[in-house]
């Protein structure tokens, strides 16, 4: 049986049955809408598993799963080398989020992760701790960070209501999911203008750890071709 | 034998050769205060060291390497002068599956003295050179003391030789900057809009106009910030000869001596560089008086800028032939550090480590 792993609730779910659905796969959740379990028409083999978003990649990574709907952010932030684990198979055009370093918006003297950096030299230099920025994505903004040679800077741990923590004085500034920007502007906040970390959408992603029998490659042809995707050359 | 006990065999061998040069062992936990790692080597040692959190003490590391809690330790009760040798498992996250291991043994020789540095420094190397000659391995030195002294001497203000010595380790950071000093890369567009309010408007001002003021990064520290922007706009660039030669340090790669004669050749137009260049041509001599072939011996300025940020002066590596196996030893003069950990007082050091376990491999024995 090839599992396929989708969000189990709000609009990710909605988009991702309307995705597969618009391909001539009907994705449903069975029983009452409370319950997480449901059914897959149109192909045969496949077994929907509802998962929560953030978990996807977890069991994506352990093979439990053989395909999964899923942020690219979550994947890359997880994922240790997650292309050696996972392939991405198709974007889905929905879920779309920016990553982004955010400030304080009076700081008129930072506009770019040059300004960041220096600003954190001096800060430190001035309160005798690393500059704080709060997120919950620290692999990528780590990378990110050293990538383009920001120093003097820690991470602190923001799972949620991240804007507010510069305002609460647990942190000086921010990385985090934006869409709009609202709420970073509530917060007075504003983004920096390189600080892009990552352009996010829900991706189909495949795992290259799951167990793929005879069985189970054979569906994900059939699904492929459904879908119109590649399937990777070298699973 | 298994792996282990080969490599563990390995390491008692390099540990007994570095006790017979005088060398006091000394201990040190596992264990390590994860902020003390943190402050000295910043967010990025996160993603290369385990952290696990203990009930009492809060974060801490498994020890990522030796050198700062011997340091500590020399720096508590060390006589001098000291040297000091050890063994044991370091710990690091790989991020990719390939060669490089998250747990292996390590031993080490360090050297506190104050009388000859660059003959510690020769002396470490030829250390080595004489424990690693069976295996045939490729040497690689350098000297950041060099690239820090022409830094220095740079006629600029101090506050850009400080942004530039501070991102002396981050060879990308460091070109932009430097890029950007010289006059090479234009200013970012909202720096010079920045700029132009500022000759209207106090940063005072400037901070209130822009928003609320949340967070603990003052107002002051916003003004003192700006001003300095401003200080820095005034001032001109790095004259171009100057920074040329800058350019020419980053990429120097020859021969010991004949690198000696090219910074030679370029020291009356970079004064500054000529005590760290006569120090260079000192530790030479030095490394001709233990049997070491400097006619041969590869140097290249930027040699140990990309590993972590302590090494303030002589540094030095061995290769295998395999470009993915990490080096099979490594080592430099961190005088810098003992300043920082010894809070208010220091002691020049140099020291090195070899990975036992590629040493056997290399062997065969593994």
């Amino acid at each position: 049986m090839l599992k396929i792993g989708v969000p189990s609730k709000g609009r990710l779910m909605e988009k991702t049955f309307d995705w597969f659905g618009a391909r001539g796969i009907t994705m449903r959740q069975t029983g009452n809408d409370r319950e997480y379990s449901g059914a897959v028409e149109g192909i045969d083999g496949v077994e929907l598993v509802l998962l929560s978003a953030g978990e996807i990649p977890r069991e994506l990574s352990a093979g439990r799963i053989h395909l999964g709907v899923t942020g690219s952010d979550l994947v890359r932030d997880k994922l240790a080398d997650w292309p050696s684990q996972v392939t991405e198979l198709a974007p889905l055009g929905f879920g779309h989020a920016d990553l982004i370093i955010a400030v304080p918006a009076a700081w008129i003297d930072v506009d770019t992760l040059d300004d960041l950096d220096a600003a954190a030299a001096a800060f430190r230099a001035a309160h005798g701790h690393r500059l704080r920025i709060a997120t919950k994505y620290h692999r990528l903004v780590r990378d990110f960070l050293t990538k383009n040679g920001v120093a003097d800077y820690q991470l602190v741990d923001s799972q949620g209501a991240t804007e507010g923590t510069v305002k609460n004085l647990t942190a000086e500034a921010i990385a985090d999911i934006t869409s709009t920007g609202e709420t970073l502007r509530a917060n007075h906040l504003k983004v920096l203008s390189d600080g892009l970390v990552h352009q996010s959408q829900a991706v189909l992603f495949l795992s290259r750890n799951a167990d793929w029998t005879q069985a189970e490659r054979a569906t994900l042809a059939a699904l492929a071709a459904r879908v119109d995707v590649a399937p990777p050359a070298d699973l | 034998m298994t792996p282990k006990a080969a490599i563990r065999a390995e390491a008692e061998t390099l540990f007994a050769a570095f006790r017979a040069e005088g060398a006091v062992p000394v201990e040190a936990d596992i264990l390590q205060p994860a902020e003390t790692l943190l402050d000295l080597y910043g967010e990025d040692i996160r993603a290369r060291a385990y952290v696990t959190t203990d009930p009492l003490r809060g974060e801490m590391m498994l020890r990522p390497d030796f050198t700062v809690p011997v340091v500590q330790a020399h720096m508590a009760h060390g006589a001098e002068p000291a040297r000091y040798c050890y063994m044991g498992e370091v710990f690091r996250k790989q991020d990719t599956a390939g060669p490089r291991a998250s747990e292996y043994l390590q031993v080490g020789f360090e050297l506190f003295d104050r009388t000859a540095p660059e003959q510690a420094d020769a002396q470490v190397f030829a250390l080595f050179a004489r424990l690693l000659a069976p295996l045939n391995l490729r040497a690689a030195t350098g000297d950041i003391g060099i690239l820090m002294a022409a830094v220095r001497g740079l006629s600029t203000t101090d506050r850009r030789k400080a942004a530039l010595l501070r991102h002396i380790w981050r060879p990308h950071r460091f070109r932009a900057l430097l890029d950007r000093f010289s006059g090479r890369a234009p200013m970012p567009a909202a720096r010079a809009a920045l700029l132009h309010h500022l000759q209207k408007d106090s940063p005072e001002a400037l901070t209130l106009a822009a928003g609320t003021h949340v967070g603990l990064r003052s107002p002051e520290d916003i003004a003192a910030r700006a001003r300095a922007l401003i200080e820095d706009a005034a001032t001109p660039p790095i004259a171009a000869p100057e920074a040329a030669l800058l350019y020419d340090l980053l990429s120097l790669q020859a021969p010991a001596r004949a690198a000696l004669n090219h910074l030679r050749g370029i020291t009356p137009m970079l004064p500054a560089i000529a005590p760290a260049v006569d120090r260079f041509a000192a530790r030479l001599d030095a490394l001709d008086g233990f049997g070491t072939d400097t006619a041969t011996l590869p140097f290249e300025a930027s040699h140990g800028r990309t590993s972590l940020e302590y090494y303030d002066g002589f540094v030095f590596s061995f290769h295998a032939t395999d470009p993915a196996l990490p080096p099979v030893a490594s080592g430099g003069r961190y005088d810098a550090l003992t300043a920082v950990l010894g809070q208010g007082r220091s002691i020049p050091a140099v020291g090195g480590v070899i990975r036992p376990g590629l040493v056997a491999r290399l062997k065969g024995a593994v």
